[in-house]
């Protein structure tokens, strides 16, 4: 049986992983794309029960002494079946509305998910940086799926950038890790010398709260949306970004140890719920919405590792998730049925395709947080807990509750609205919505249809999102809160769930009577692009400019200098060399040839001159030897 | 005559052979090339299985014979840890450029023969176990790749091949005049590298061997190339043919690199650790400089030579990281020097691939230049697919050899010495270069030179496939690289305490 289990967990990531990249790469694969990808998804959700249910563990030698380790403990078993269904159940939607380069797009989602389930299960810090960062990378490809649009692309490269940049605080944190010397088993990490685990914590709270879009870094998730709406409905609400908050509920131990960490994601979380709730609020464009209600939900589940109610806070990752991904899979259909991304195109909606309509407001009122709908219950187990920590952050989180409320209630108000949405057609043009950061969504040469089995995993997802509260409510939410290890134990806070539920509905009525305010700060996401471009990628670009002028014009420049003076400094050896050395040696042979010349004059061949000569040369021995004396 | 020896010199026969049959057709002498290459692979690989890690200080398939008694100077080879991977490396790429060059018009037999003898040197440097041996190689390479650019090349090649050639045969001397420091310090004098780095000289003598240091290093830090020596190597990639920029990245970049754990480290170890700072400093503003300018460049091949700087750096850190010698920290370091190893195989491989790839562009169009294109992933989604799985690998994304080599450095420069962690903003710079380049070359709309691009043709998919498979694998399955590089690296800290 363990062997079984352990083969289980490698074919969940290898299994997606091999087919996935395959998919990708090999172009004559378009025909079997659809089929063969499903049956993958649907293999892998089997083998997920699997393992939910034996917990095995794997590991092999990686690097550095550390293991490439897989394990399923009682956070990952609850995780890796809803992640599996999930991509099973948006691949089996994206078969219908991705009708070009299928082989590309579900090989890229394959191999997404393989790498969102290594995260998942990932045992040690190597091993989940190996998936992390694959996750980002697909993300980056599928974000751009449609790369003849250069704004997507772009998009694409915002998002990557930007969590690749949180990334590098887990590769300071396994240098940490490394020194700290407890190795870099996930576990172990709490474990490390004291100075140590200060920057392991650091750096992997920077990492998670950059995949989570929590603040500063939420902007990404903006851009994000000019991928395909299959992409959103798994990367942006069941796997990717969810994946940063469940890192932190897995190191919570770690969060703990450092005394500052646990409170610090306790705020982050809290204030990104609160002001990505405020800019949901304000979206005039239906995506631009829903990925503010991510960034905000998402907030409450970095609140629940903050605050150790890991239980609250993995059901309420997987509320979100299923809730979020049903949403994203709904209002994609419709913008694609009427190319529009605007919130006032989506009027009426649910009264022309009841059936998604249905879903969909299942989904829209879960979000709102109405009982006993699934994030109602979770969100507030969750803020129970952090009452006992600080009512301070419990009157923020409540605030941000109120507000999930009012964009939900927009939403609901958006497309139940009586003004029929047939008469505007799908030729509705697109026009590009204030300074929100969305691109287009109009897709390309796919036609629209939400009709038929399309709606079947709508329908899934939608009992999902209303019965997932289950997770935290008696008696199943006492076995989640021993399987994940939640410290002192379970119970249900009732009084809190009410007071929220009071505030929901109320709340919800509001908005259908007043529509809520759209502040300019929050329409445009709190200017949070705006003020990384100023101050990190322009300062960047610039420097990266200046030193290649440097490069060129000081340091090449000066070795050609350095070669252009050892030129003129060879032409002046080569002049003094003509000048001097070799006009002295011809001067010098001149001479030699000058006296050759009066050597030669003696030799007359007349006898008498040379006896005469030799006379002269007599006297003068005489006369020097005389004198010498 | 041993394996190992026939692996070095079987290229170098077949040169001659080829250079000597003047008769010999066009393609005859491509075909040659490609088997040549690919059978000595094949000898490498039989190397490979059949290595045992020899004990520290020792080399496996060691070989020695009589050669300059009067200076004892030998001829030595063998290899090890640092070694069996770069020769592995060398003969993966010679065989990819000899399979690239297929369909080479301007005189393949010269081609053939000249990449063949720059072969035998290249593997001749990694395997040789004598001081005048490794320096004979280091300039034969040197001359051979100023006759493959000089003669193959392309723009302003003549200027491009002298100015490689006087900038490196400069830094070659002060590495010879480094070499006859140690030799006359030794005592018995000898060239041998296995005695040098068993007694090592000059320990005790800080001035002495603070210059000696300085002289090998002012000839490694040119050839591998650090900021701020590195200014013919954008040049020299510019205008070398793809087959010639492949092996300059790929292969001599990698000498330099070589040096540092080979000559510098074990034989000079205290001046190592005085100037240990330097060298981590050296390597800090290498990855930093190296990827900011290359994130300002339009011309794709001048890119890739500025990431080259940039990856080299990584080396460079982890080199001078292993001599800060600290308690406790000896493990972390020696993952740092195994990262910088790995990092020498990796960067090879996909830098390779990446220069062969752009010498597609130039193949099609003429030109570099990323503005020129636009759209390319329509006329050609081979060329898209690789050009981008080579940018992923190079900018160190996991499952790539990248990520094996930059982890392991990564870590073990952060635990040994925590102000690196500055470098891992390379990281992010490389990624943003290379998607930069990659939405303006692939993405868009197909306009400019795009427009009827012929996609890759089975010679280039057939050799930077290859390339970049490998770098999977190592990827992926990393332990059997490691399993060799790691005792080795080990042992090289260890010869860094004495």
């Amino acid at each position: 049986m363990s062997h079984l289990a352990q083969a289980a967990l490698w074919s969940l990531v290898v299994g997606p992983a091999a087919v996935g990249v395959g998919l990708a790469m090999i172009r004559r694969a378009e025909p079997i794309a659809v089929p063969l990808s499903l049956t993958v998804a649907a293999a892998s959700v089997a083998a997920s029960v699997a393992v939910a249910v034996a917990r095995p563990s794997v590991s092999v030698p990686f690097l550095a002494g550390v293991d490439f380790a897989l394990t399923v403990d009682g956070l990952a078993a609850l995780l890796t079946p809803m992640l599996a269904v999930v991509t099973l159940v948006v691949l089996a939607a994206a078969a219908g509305e991705i009708r070009r380069s299928r082989a590309r797009f579900h090989g890229l989602m394959l191999l997404f998910a393989a790498s969102a389930t290594l995260t998942v299960v990932a045992a040690t810090l190597p091993t989940l940086l190996f998936a992390w960062e694959i996750m980002g990378a697909a993300s980056y490809a599928l974000i751009g799926f449609w790369w003849r649009a250069e704004d997507r692309v772009s998009a694409g490269l915002t998002a990557f950038l930007t969590t690749r940049s949180a990334d590098l605080g887990l590769y300071v944190a396994a240098g940490a890790a490394l020194a700290g010397g407890a190795g870099l088993a996930l576990a172990d990490l709490a474990h490390g010398s004291p100075g140590w685990r200060h920057v392991i914590a650091a750096g992997i709270l920077v990492a998670a709260l950059g995949k989570a879009a929590q603040l500063p870094f939420s902007f990404w998730l903006s851009r994000a949306m000019a991928g395909p709406s299959p992409v959103s409905a798994l990367l942006h609400s069941a796997a990717m970004v969810a994946l940063g908050g469940y890192l932190l509920l897995r190191v919570r131990p770690l969060l703990a140890a450092t005394g500052w960490a646990a409170p610090l994601a306790m705020w982050a979380g809290a204030l990104t719920a609160l002001l990505l709730g405020a800019v949901a609020v304000a979206q005039r464009d239906v995506k631009q919405l829903l990925a503010a209600s991510t960034s905000a939900q998402l907030g409450f589940v970095v609140l629940a590792a903050g605050a150790d109610a890991v239980a609250g806070g993995a059901a309420q990752l997987i509320a979100h998730a299923v809730t979020k991904a049903l949403l994203f899979l709904a209002v994609g259909g419709w913008l694609a049925a009427l190319g529009t991304a605007r919130l006032a195109g989506l009027t009426g909606v649910a009264v022309r395709w009841r059936s998604v309509g249905w879903s969909a407001t299942v989904g829209a009122l879960a979000l709102a947080g109405i009982p006993p709908l699934s994030l109602w219950a979770t969100k507030d187990v969750v803020l129970a807990r952090v009452l006992e920590e600080s009512p301070w952050l419990y009157a923020v989180g409540l605030a941000a509750s109120a507000l999930s409320a009012a964009y939900a209630g927009k939403l609901l108000v958006v497309i139940w609205s009586r003004a029929p949405a047939g008469r505007r057609g799908a030729g509705g043009t697109y026009r590009r919505e204030g300074d929100t950061a969305g691109g287009t969504y109009r897709r390309e040469g796919d036609s629209p249809g939400i009709s038929g089995p399309r709606q079947a995993p709508l329908v899934l997802l939608a009992v999902c999102a209303a019965t997932a509260g289950l997770l935290v409510l008696p008696p199943v939410g006492a076995v989640v809160a021993r399987a994940v290890g939640q410290s002192g134990g379970f119970h249900v806070p009732w009084a809190e769930l009410a007071i929220s539920a009071v505030i929901a509905l109320a709340v919800v009525l509001l908005v259908t009577r007043r529509p809520p305010p759209e502040p300019r700060w929050a329409l445009r996401w709190l200017g949070l692009e705006a003020a990384a471009r100023v101050l990190f990628v322009r300062p960047a670009l610039r420097c990266a400019d200046a030193l290649a002028r440097f490069d060129d014009r000081v340091l090449d420049r000066g070795v050609g200098l350095v070669s252009a003076g050892s030129l003129r400094l060879a032409r002046l050896a080569g002049l003094v060399d003509d000048r001097w050395v070799d006009a002295a040696v011809e001067r010098f042979a001149a001479g030699t040839r000058r006296l050759g010349r009066l050597a030669r004059r003696p030799q007359t061949g007349r006898l008498h001159q040379y006896y005469l000569q030799a006379v002269i040369v007599l006297v003068v021995v005489v006369v020097v030897l005389v004198g010498w004396g | 005559m041993s394996l190992l020896s026939l692996v070095v010199f079987l290229p170098l026969v077949a040169a001659a052979a080829l250079a000597a049959v003047p008769r010999l057709g066009d393609a005859p002498a491509r075909w040659t090339w490609v088997a040549v290459a690919a059978v000595d692979l094949g000898l490498i690989a039989v190397l490979w299985l059949r290595y045992d890690t020899p004990p520290p200080g020792q080399l496996a398939f060691a070989e020695q014979a009589a050669w300059i008694p009067g200076v004892h100077s030998s001829y030595h080879v063998g290899v090890d840890g640092l070694s069996l991977p770069l020769v592995a490396m060398t003969g993966v790429i010679y065989l990819a450029c000899a399979v690239y060059a297929l369909r080479e018009q301007h005189r393949p037999r010269g081609q053939a023969a000249l990449f063949l003898f720059l072969q035998s040197v290249n593997l001749g440097l990694f395997v040789a176990a004598d001081l005048i041996l490794f320096f004979v190689f280091f300039d034969l390479s040197i001359v051979g790749m100023y006759f493959v650019i000089a003669g193959w090349g392309h723009g302003d090649r003549g200027r491009s091949a002298l100015k490689f050639f006087l900038y490196t045969f400069l830094g070659s001397l002060a590495l010879l005049v480094g070499f006859i420091g140690l030799y006359v310090a030794a005592d018995p004098h000898t060239f041998d590298m296995t005695q040098l780095a068993a007694a090592p000289p000059l320990q005790g003598r800080p001035l002495a061997g603070g210059l000696v240091l300085a002289a090998i290093l002012l000839g490694l830090v040119v050839k591998t190339p650090a900021v701020p020596f590195h200014t013919w190597l954008p040049p020299a990639h510019t205008d070398a043919p793809a087959v010639g920029s492949a092996v300059l990245a790929g292969v001599l970049l990698k000498m330099g690199a070589y040096g540092f754990v080979r000559v510098a480290m074990p034989m000079l170890p205290q001046a190592w650790r005085t100037w240990a700072g330097v060298v981590t400093v050296i390597g800090v503003v290498s990855v930093i400089y190296g990827a900011l300018v290359a994130l300002a460049q339009t011309n794709v091949k001048r890119m890739i030579a500025y990431t080259s700087v940039n990856h080299m750096g990584y080396v460079i850190l982890a080199a001078g990281v292993a001599g800060l010698v600290a308690a406790d920290t000896a493990p972390a370091r020696g993952v740092a020097v195994a990262g910088a190893v790995t990092q020498m195989v990796s960067h090879g491989l996909i830098t390779g691939a990446l220069f062969l790839l752009a010498g597609v562009l130039n193949d099609r169009a003429r030109t570099y230049d990323m503005h020129d294109f636009g759209g390319l992933a329509a006329p050609a989604p081979a060329f898209a697919a690789l050009f981008a799985v080579g940018a992923f690998a190079s900018l160190g994304l996991p499952a790539f050899s990248g990520f094996i080599a930059e982890f392991q450095i990564f870590t073990g420069s952060i635990a040994a010495a925590p102000v690196t962690a500055v470098v891992v903003l390379g990281i992010v710079v490389t990624a943003a270069l290379f998607l930069r380049a990659l939405q303006r070359v692939l993405t868009g709309e197909t306009v400019g030179r795009s427009l009827g691009f012929t996609d890759l043709r089975a010679r280039e998919l057939w050799s930077v496939g290859p390339l970049l498979l490998l770098s999977l694998l190592i990827g992926v399955v990393p332990r059997p690289l490691l399993d060799v590089i790691e005792p080795a690296a080990h042992a090289v800290v260890g010869q860094l305490g004495r």
